[in-house]
Order: C-alpha cells, then sequence, then structure tokens
C-alpha cells in the first residue's frame, strides 16, 4: 500500500496512540511527584487493575461480536454477596468461591439466554439485569455491610515470591483470553461473526451458541474480578462493583476494541487500556485532587480519550486510503504541515 | 456424450403466493460454462439460491450427478460441491485468508483445542496458488483490493472441493484488469473439470465465457442452447420479451449556454490533479474512467464528501471553499453514489422513507419544524409512480427487498424529490437490468430536459456515448481528454483512457 511519506510517522502515531497516551500520562504525573515514578507505585497501579482488568477481558469477548454487557457491575455484586454471607454463615473459602463465581457466571447464562434466545437486543437485557442484579444483592445481604473473615483477605500475598495473587490471576486471565480468542476455531469465529452476523450465519457458525459464550464468560470473569476485589477490600458493601462498566468498557476501547464488533484484542489492547485508566486514577490521588472531584476528572479523561480514539480510526482509514496518483514529493514541508493540521481539525 | 452434472427438473417456486420460478428445467453439462441471464426479478438468483442452500424449492427434483440432491442450508450444499460466490462476498476482513477457508471447521493441532495454524497456511498457499494469486495466506482480508478478494472467494471454493461454482455478476467492482485475470481463472477452473454458472448483465463477457447460455424470462426458460445460436441482439430480445430497437432513449431537449457548475484547477494530493470543466445547465456531461482513475473521487470532492487542497468549485456563480454534502445539497445538488447498496440506500426502511430523506425540509411546518405527512405521502406516491418503481406498498415495503434496478429508481427519487438543478449519477446502471437501464436513461433525460445539469460517470463507453452530450475521459486523477458529441468514437475514448497520465 502506498502511503504519502508526510503521513508515516503521524500514522505510527495514530496506531499506537494508547501506548503513546500512556507514556505521556506517566510522564506527566512523574514531573508532578517523583514517587509517582517509583516502581513500587508501578506495582500498585498493577494491582488496582487487576479486578477491573478481568471485568475489562471478559466486556473485550462481548464488544468483539458487537455486543455490550451493562451488567458487570450487579454480577460482582451477586458474587460478593453469596462469598461475603457464605464466610459469614461459616462456610469455607473452598466452599464459598466456587458457589460465588457460580452463581456469578449463572447471572451471565441468564443474560445469555435473553440475548441469544429470546433475542432482546443486549443494551436492554444487560441494563435490566443490571438493576435487578443490584436489587438482588441487596435482597440477600438486606443492604449491610459485610466484612469478610481474614483468610479471604488474602488480596496481598505474594504467591511463590513472584507477584501478588490477583496480579498473577489477572496474569493468567489475559493469557488463557489471548490463547482462546487467536487460537482456538471458537475465538477466530467470535471475530468472524462481529465482523458480519449474516454471513457468519451462511458460513454455517452457530451464532446462537456463540453469542450465548460471550456473556456468559463475562459473567463468570465479573464473578472472578468479584472474588480479586473482595480479597484486596476485605468486604462487601451496597456500592461494590458500581460503575466498574464503565471502567472495562473504556478499557477495551482505549485499547483499540471496537464498539462495532470484530475488531480489538486482550493483549496488548484491553491490559494497556485499563493501565492506562488506573494510572491516571493513582496519578489524581497523588497529586491530591479532591476526592469527589476526581471521579469527574477521570470521566472526562476517560471520554476524552475514547474520543481521541474514535477521531484516530476514521483519519487513519482517511490516511491509509490508496492514492491514485503517484505524487513526486509534497510541496513543501510547511504546506505539508498545514494539510496535516487540517486533517485533524 | 452427454455427461450431466446437474439437472434441473421442473421446479417450482412461490414465495408469499408469487411464482417466481415455473417448471424449470436445465441440464447442465461437467465442465462447462454456462451463462445465466435474464432481467432482475426473471428468477436467475432464485435458482441459484436454490442450488446453493439458501432456499429450498416448493416441487420439482433436482438431481446432482444422478442423485436426488435438496440442499437444507449453504453448508450443506458446500458439502456436496457447490459453492456460491455472491455478489457482495461473503468474507470476514477482519480474518486472514487461510482463516477465512476454514471458518467453519478449523483442523486441530494434535489433540488439542487450538487450531492447526501451520497446516491451514500451507493448505490456504496451495489453494491461492492454484487462481495465481501470489500474496501470504496470512494477510488480513481487509488490506486486499475487490479483484484479489474475488480470486480468494473463488480459492475457498475450491478449498472446499467446490465442483459446481456458481458466480453472480463477479465483476461488477472489479477493474479491466482484475476482470481479464478472472476470466482466466475461469477458464483455468474449466479445463480442471469444473462446472461453472455464471451470471452476468454485462452479456459480452457471457457471449465470451459460456459454452451454452440460459435465459429466464419471469420465472421461465425462454430459451436455451449454444454460445453459437447467442448474438448481444438475440440475447436482449429473448430476455426482454420483445425487440428493443435502442438502447438508448432520444434526446428530447439541448444543453443550453448557462454555467451550472465549473471546476477550476481542482487538485488534492494523490487523487485528482488539476481537474477544470464547465458543466452546463441542460447537458448531460458524461465522465469516462476505469476503476482507480478517480472519477468517483472527484464526485465525492464535488458533492462536498471529501475535501481538496487547491481550486475552485463554483456552484451557480457561487464559489465555495469548504463544502459539505449539506451544503451542496442546500445549492439543490445531488449525488447517486456508485454504491447504493451501503452510501445509497437505507435497506432496511422502507421505500418511502428513502424517498422522503432529502426532501423532509421542503415539507416540514415553517415553525416548529413537523412534518406535513400527508403532503409528504403524496409527493412520495407520485414519485414512486412517475419513476415506475416497482414495489407493493412503498410505505411497508422495505428497500432491500426491491431489485437493483428499482432500488436505483428509489435512489433517483429521492434527489429528485428535492428538484435538483445540478445532479451527479455515479455508475447508475451498475447491476442493472437491460429494460431498467432504459428507464434510468429516461429519467436522466427528463431531468436534463428540465434544465439540470447531470454529471453522468461511468465505465460503460457505449451508454455515456448513447448518453451524454460530451464526454470527459479521467484517468489517473486527471481529465486526459474531451469529446463532444460529434468526436465520439469508442476506441478513441479507450485509448485516452489508456494514455500514460501526468507528466
Amino acid at each position: 500500500m502506498r502511503i504519502q511519506t508526510n503521513h508515516r510517522w503521524l500514522l505510527f502515531v495514530l496506531r499506537n496512540i494508547s501506548l503513546l497516551l500512556f507514556v505521556f500520562i506517566f510522564v506527566a504525573f512523574s514531573l508532578f511527584n517523583e514517587r509517582f515514578a517509583s516502581l513500587r507505585n508501578f506495582e500498585n497501579i498493577i494491582l488496582a487493575s487487576a479486578d477491573v482488568g478481568i471485568v475489562a477481558i471478559g466486556m473485550t469477548f462481548v464488544l468483539l461480536t458487537g455486543g455490550i454487557d451493562l451488567s458487570v457491575g450487579a454480577t460482582m455484586y451477586i458474587t460478593g454477596a453469596v462469598v461475603a454471607l457464605m464466610l459469614e454463615d461459616g462456610w469455607g473459602l473452598a466452599a464459598s468461591i466456587p458457589c460465588g463465581i457460580l452463581a456469578g457466571t449463572l447471572w451471565g447464562c441468564f443474560n445469555a439466554l435473553l440475548i441469544s434466545r429470546v433475542r432482546i437486543i443486549p443494551f436492554m437485557v444487560t441494563l435490566g439485569t443490571l438493576t435487578a442484579g443490584r436489587g438482588l444483592g441487596l435482597l440477600i445481604t438486606q443492604s449491610r455491610h459485610i466484612s469478610v473473615p481474614n483468610e479471604m483477605r488474602f488480596g496481598a500475598v505474594r504467591l511463590f515470591d513472584l507477584a501478588p495473587i490477583p496480579v498473577l490471576v489477572f496474569a493468567l486471565m489475559v493469557l488463557v483470553a489471548v490463547v482462546i480468542l487467536k487460537y482456538t476455531p471458537f475465538g477466530r469465529q467470535i471475530y468472524a461473526m462481529g465482523n458480519d452476523g449474516e454471513a457468519a450465519k451462511k458460513a454455517g457458525l452457530n451464532t446462537t451458541r456463540l453469542t450465548a459464550a460471550v456473556y456468559i464468560i463475562s459473567g463468570f470473569c465479573a464473578a472472578v474480578a468479584s472474588i480479586i476485589s473482595i480479597s484486596q477490600v476485605g468486604s462487601v458493601s451496597a456500592s461494590f462493583g458500581r460503575g466498574i462498566e464503565f471502567q472495562a468498557i473504556a478499557a477495551s476501547v482505549l485499547g483499540g476494541t471496537s464498539l462495532f464488533g470484530g475488531v480489538g484484542n486482550v493483549f496488548p489492547g484491553t491490559v494497556i487500556g485499563i493501565l492506562l485508566i488506573q494510572m491516571i486514577q493513582n496519578g489524581l490521588i497523588f497529586m491530591r485532587v479532591d476526592l469527589y472531584l476526581q471521579e469527574m476528572v477521570k470521566a472526562l479523561v476517560i471520554l476524552f480519550a475514547v474520543f481521541v480514539d474514535a477521531q484516530r480510526m476514521s483519519l487513519i482509514k482517511r490516511l491509509e486510503r490508496r492514492n491514485i496518483r503517484l505524487e513526486k514529493r509534497i510541496a513543501r514541508p510547511a504546506e505539508a504541515k498545514k494539510l496535516e493540521w487540517t486533517a485533524w481539525q | 456424450m452427454d455427461d450431466l452434472i446437474l439437472q434441473f427438473c421442473g421446479i417450482n417456486k412461490s414465495f408469499f403466493g408469487v411464482k417466481v420460478l415455473k417448471n424449470v428445467s436445465i441440464d447442465i453439462q461437467r465442465g462447462h460454462v454456462v451463462g445465466l441471464i435474464g432481467e432482475n426479478g426473471a428468477g436467475k438468483s432464485t435458482l441459484m439460491n436454490i442450488l446453493g442452500g439458501v432456499v429450498p424449492f416448493d416441487s420439482g427434483k433436482l438431481l446432482l450427478d444422478g442423485q436426488e440432491y435438496a440442499p437444507r442450508d449453504p453448508a450443506e450444499a458446500a458439502q456436496f460441491g457447490v459453492a456460491f460466490i455472491h455478489q457482495e462476498l461473503n468474507l470476514f476482513n477482519n480474518l486472514s485468508i487461510a482463516e477465512n477457508f476454514f471458518i467453519s471447521g478449523f483442523p486441530k493441532w494434535r489433540k488439542t483445542p487450538l487450531i492447526d495454524r501451520k497446516r491451514i497456511r500451507l493448505a490456504a498457499q496451495e489453494f491461492l496458488a492454484q487462481v495465481d494469486l501470489n500474496v501470504s495466506p496470512d494477510t488480513t482480508v481487509e488490506k486486499l483490493s475487490p479483484g484479489e478478494r474475488q480470486l480468494v472467494e473463488v480459492a475457498k471454493a475450491l478449498s472446499q472441493d467446490a465442483r459446481i461454482i456458481i458466480f453472480d455478476e463477479p465483476t461488477t467492482s472489479l477493474t479491466t484488469r482484475e476482470t481479464e485475470r478472472l476470466f482466466d481463472i475461469i477458464e483455468r477452473l474449466k479445463s480442471a473439470g469444473k462446472t461453472i454458472i455464471y451470471i452476468s448483465h454485462i452479456l459480452r463477457d457471457v457471449l465470451r465465457l459460456a459454452d451454452e447460455i440460459v435465459v429466464l424470462r419471469d420465472g421461465e426458460v425462454v430459451k436455451t442452447g449454444p454460445r453459437r445460436d447467442f448474438n448481444i441482439q438475440t440475447m436482449i430480445s429473448s430476455m426482454v420479451g420483445r425487440y428493443l430497437g435502442t438502447l438508448y432513449p432520444e434526446r428530447a431537449s439541448q444543453p443550453t449556454d448557462e454555467v451550472a457548475l465549473e471546476v477550476r484547477h481542482l487538485s488534492k494530493s494523490g487523487i485528482v490533479h488539476d481537474i477544470a470543466f464547465s458543466l452546463y445547465k441542460g447537458e448531460i456531461l458524461g465522465v469516462f474512467g476505469l476503476m482507480g482513475s478517480g472519477r468517483s473521487e472527484l464526485a465525492q470532492i464535488l458533492f462536498g464528501l471529501d475535501t481538496y487542497d487547491t481550486g475552485e468549485i463554483v456552484v451557480q456563480g457561487c464559489p465555495r471553499n469548504h463544502r459539505t454534502p449539506r451544503k451542496s445539497i442546500q445549492q439543490n445538488m445531488a449525488f447517486v453514489t456508485e454504491n447504493r447498496r451501503e452510501e445509497g440506500l437505507l435497506m432496511t426502511a422502507t421505500v418511502a422513507e428513502n424517498m422522503g430523506l432529502v426532501a423532509l425540509p421542503r415539507y416540514a411546518t415553517s415553525t416548529g419544524g413537523v412534518i406535513r405527512q400527508s403532503l409528504l405521502s403524496e409527493a412520495i406516491r407520485n414519485t414512486v409512480s412517475s419513476l415506475r418503481v416497482k414495489v407493493n406498498d412503498a410505505f411497508q415495503n422495505q428497500a432491500k427487498g426491491l431489485s437493483g434496478g428499482n432500488q436505483q429508481k428509489v435512489v433517483l427519487g429521492k434527489w429528485l424529490m428535492n428538484y435538483p438543478s445540478i445532479l451527479i449519477v455515479d455508475e447508475p446502471t451498475r447491476g442493472v437490468d437491460v429494460g431498467a437501464k432504459y428507464e434510468i436513461y429516461s429519467i436522466i433525460n427528463d431531468i436534463a430536459a428540465k434544465g439540470a445539469a447531470v454529471l453522468f460517470i461511468s465505465s460503460e463507453i457505449e451508454e455515456l456515448i448513447g448518453v451524454c452530450d460530451r464526454i470527459l475521459v479521467m484517468g489517473f486523477g486527471e481529465i486526459l481528454g474531451q469529446f463532444s458529441k460529434s468526436e465520439f468514437n469508442r476506441e478513441r475514448i479507450l485509448q485516452t483512457a489508456f494514455r500514460e497520465g501526468g507528466k
């Protein structure tokens, strides 16, 4: 493909914008506070990314099919409520955690059933199960704030002297997700369906089952994320998991996943996306931004990043368009710059 | 000597009580190329959809190698070795070529659930070689040109061990060179013993490729025989059912000398260079160019869908620099894009909704902007009947259910309802049958007769010669020549288009 030389660097920037944004924000925060750029703080960022990151993995599966799962926060809450109540009742970790994960996965199955069989649009279904799930959680906990026993607070425990458990679980989930998406028929068929659902059906793919699978995966991921979150926070309250869908969707989109399906990946895409979001959050704390202001700033920054991302996609498309004529060279550098500037507008 | 691979025996099919296939019987010889022609709505697609397992048939018999054959879905048809290459390709753009070949059944690596990537790559390479496509099987389909994608689709059919390959209008988005290449491949497939069914409105191509030609009209086989029994004229008359004396309607008016659109030194880096021409009121100005000549890109710039670097576009005497489609529409410009499926129509909206789209502001109340539904509906009804759009109920039927020619009339109607003074049409008759073509030319003539200026972009020289007052030839993003009506000459226009450009 012939691309004009003066666009090459611009394309490079655009293609790697989330990585560059990452570096840029990192440097910016580091200038404000020297402790920000420490290894320790970096570990904190990764540690804080684990639970949202796991949710974002499941979300990426769903987005790849062109769907959406708004109910992940509620799924987390249901799982959290089941685990906390069972632990309170004296069931051990070995019983509570699997039951909690099962509960969350079942909530995902419920989404899957309504979307793939009853064929209600994902946005409405998951908006409904978000509300219903929150209600269910409140009902079974009576909206109590439940603290969990110490053995559940394993969030800071390092395994094999390597890394804290949440980070390891996150890494494992990323690995499994990458293998599934890239190297299994199921994964490739998800991409195919996201690209063109009609064509997928014509090619003999079982689109009903594929659709169902991604919502179940999303439910499972949210459930695992819930366990990780409890292990770090040490309690389950009525606001547990609230608003996580925004961060998870934003992370996927920042990482290059298209909301229209068929485009995106978990690694590096979604992982970079979530680290970026957590870094912003972490940096705001370092800068001692007012706690109430933080939420707004965070949302604005994420929205801005997603906006840049959307602009980037259309710009890449324009720049990559095949040229009809092979111009000898672009007239003058100054004019070339002006051109790029207008391209940004 | 008869070695029949496929026999249609008295096939009948109705949709909602309308008979679309009536007692169709066709015998197809193994290793032959069969050209299937007919107007839109003649039943070609339905017949092929039956063969490809997309729809079932009502009665009759289908014999494949003498065995009864009734595929339930495309996957089953593929198992029997029937591959259907649709006009809109069924490839997944975001996947690699190799992945596309095996999407419905990946071979596994040993006993793991993982894809055997090495095997699919090797297999894909082999089939790509058979169609002379020299690209890596790991290439994402997105990065291929339309012609290459078509070949990938052929290779995919071969990878599924197809014995019968159906091509439905395969050349509509190909360049001349790509078309030649496809024809070579088809010849080669034929000598390898594959049976080909070739559907096209481009009769020249059918005449060149086919061993036998089958003509369908109103769901019936009206004529069938070896190629030597046919020429273009007999093909047309048996398709249409009457003798079409002229393919092009008479012009009822003359161009004026009032300039409607003037373009001066228009350039966009890498796309078009130093374009200059004037378009007069009442004139039909043809723009001839092959795929990739910059003709469609020019149209998009003129309508404000794309930017330009230098130059001027003067519409009805007002120079405008930063154009947008909205401004263009306000200045009474209209643009029928070359891609009606994706850009021209809202396929799932009704015919009426599509038609009303551009002219909506005309039917809104001056205060509050509420649509006056009864006025609008009446205008839509008038347009539907004056353009003779064949649709049961314009207010109920979706645009996607219409044939290509009728869809194009809806697109034209949408703009006509806004009374355009400058109309740009880009390949308005692509994928449209002979009868509907004539009607589209008549509509364009009428618009010109009413004083509108028409820019008619096409890659078919014959239709430009038949319809236009003047022809510009484009290539390499430049205007390479201009022909007035008295100078029209097929060979000279082609020569001009192929001339090396841009010194």
